[in-house]
């Protein structure tokens, strides 16, 4: 449901991505692993428009995205963003937080868009957080908040950033429990991660990238336990055994 | 003194008259640099190179031109072209416009202090540009805004005296009125100082309350 074919980006001199092609089928999860500023961010960014692209082409559901073109709103309710620093709105309430969208990009009477809310934020454990403020949430909680907001557009699929990498390490299982049960319950994810345990755990497929290309993709076991590239191999052996 | 409080029986509700025209002179120019000032600011964040060159054009004309003069000329240059105004509606105006420029670039640097990453996350559950400044930027630029905002206030309502240079029978006019024709320069002055005074102490108190406000934040 999402193809890149031969996606290129430049910041001004700096080419970011370099020819990336890839797709990703309804209800897989796709982990994008590789060594900072590889470009795994922007990949996420240009998919949903937040970074336009410079060549090549990507398709959402056939519906090519382009950040300049109206289409994009459409484009942008179909494929949710959870965010590294979650980027709640911080002067609204977790639940206000979750229906912000329904109520004001969709339309959706109020009520029903409450209800749902509630249900989304009991979904992801924090029934009883309705009505605390961002600044009242651990990051754990807070992220988890975003992951409704994310859900509450009833997207065809979600984009994580880096979902675990501002969090404190013992806050990491309960983000990444509510994502491995959205990923059983059959929704399509692209997961920018460095938690290798979680791709090899819940991912479909791995993509390595490195440089700005995709170096080695294929079967998130297979990429992570038998990596074929060089630079996979010291990767996973860098970010696996850090001494 | 007990000559002073004499006077100040005497001139005080001739003063409270111009106290009533500072007051609708303050709270009109006030209320039009909020809404053009506003409107500068967003022209200026719009990213349509044509509406920030034009704010930023006007800002600096506005800026560049002392408010007395800005008076002068919607008040005795304007019928010229047509345009008659009362010396209140000049004065509102005048005032208005000349603070816009201030209160476009406190509201920027509000705007502007908001974190990317909000505005980001407004735009991927679809929201657009106006909806995102509406319900994500702006409610959050307050806070920040408000502190300046009220020194502002405060300042507007001292430089309100500059609409007597245009007739307008505010209190520094009615002040200057009684003094030149009972010569009792000091306590008319005194009189007036004090009740500029007075009006800026509510306003002061306003702003250190935002300023805490924006601390606990």
């Amino acid at each position: 449901m999402i193809e890149l074919s031969n996606v290129h980006k430049s910041f001004g001199s700096n080419e970011v991505l370099k020819g990336i092609t890839a797709s990703v089928e309804k209800s897989e999860v796709v982990c994008i692993i590789g060594p900072s500023g590889s470009g795994k961010s922007t990949i996420l960014r240009c998919i949903n428009g937040l970074e336009s692209y410079d060549s090549g082409e990507i398709l959402v559901e056939g519906a090519k995205v382009d950040n300049k073109a109206p289409s994009i709103v459409a484009i942008r309710t179909q494929v949710s963003m959870v965010f590294q620093r979650f980027n709640l709105f911080p002067h609204r309430t977790a639940l206000e937080n979750v229906v912000e969208g329904p109520i004001y990009v969709k339309k959706e009477p109020p009520t029903e868009a409450l209800e749902r809310g509630r249900a989304l934020l009991a979904q992801v454990g924090l029934a009883e957080k309705a009505d605390a403020h961002p600044g009242q949430l651990s990051g754990g909680q807070q992220q988890r908040v975003a992951i409704a907001r994310a859900l509450a557009m009833q997207p065809k699929a979600i984009l994580f950033d880096e979902p675990t990498s501002a969090l404190d390490p013992e806050l990491v299982g309960e983000v990444l429990g509510v994502m491995r049960k959205l990923a059983d319950d059959g929704m399509t994810m692209v997961v920018v991660t460095h938690e290798m345990g979680f791709a090899r755990d819940v991912a479909d497929r791995v993509l390595f990238i490195d440089g700005g290309v995709i170096v080695e993709q294929g079967a998130a076991k297979s990429v992570l336990n038998a990596p074929q590239h060089a630079r996979t191999q010291d990767f996973l052996h860098r970010v696996l055994h850090p001494l | 003194m007990q000559n002073f409080l004499r006077d100040a029986v005497e001139f005080m509700p001739i003063l409270l008259q111009g106290v009533w025209l500072t007051v609708v002179v303050t709270i009109g120019s006030l209320l039009l640099s909020t809404v053009l000032g506003l409107l500068w600011a967003l022209m200026r964040v719009s990213g349509i190179r044509v509406l920030t060159a034009l704010s930023e054009g006007l800002i600096n004309v506005i800026r560049g031109i002392p408010i007395i003069v800005l008076l002068f000329y919607l008040y005795f240059v304007m019928p010229d072209f047509g345009v008659a105004l009362t010396a209140l509606q000049a004065s509102i105006i005048g005032l208005g416009i000349a603070y816009s420029a201030y209160q476009a670039e406190n509201f920027r640097a509000g705007i502007e202090a908001i974190d990317k990453g909000q505005i980001e996350a407004a735009q991927t559950i679809g929201m657009g540009w106006w909806m995102t400044m509406r319900r994500v930027v702006l409610p959050q630029a307050v806070r920040i805004v408000l502190p300046p905002y009220g020194n502002v206030m405060i300042m507007m309502l001292k430089d309100s005296s500059q609409a007597s240079t245009i007739t307008v029978a505010e209190l520094a006019l009615q002040g200057k009125l009684i003094a030149s024709s009972t010569f009792k320069n000091t306590s008319v002055f005194t009189l007036v100082a004090l009740m500029y005074l007075t009006m800026s102490i509510p306003l002061i108190l306003l702003v250190r309350h935002f300023e805490n406000k924006a601390k606990r934040k």
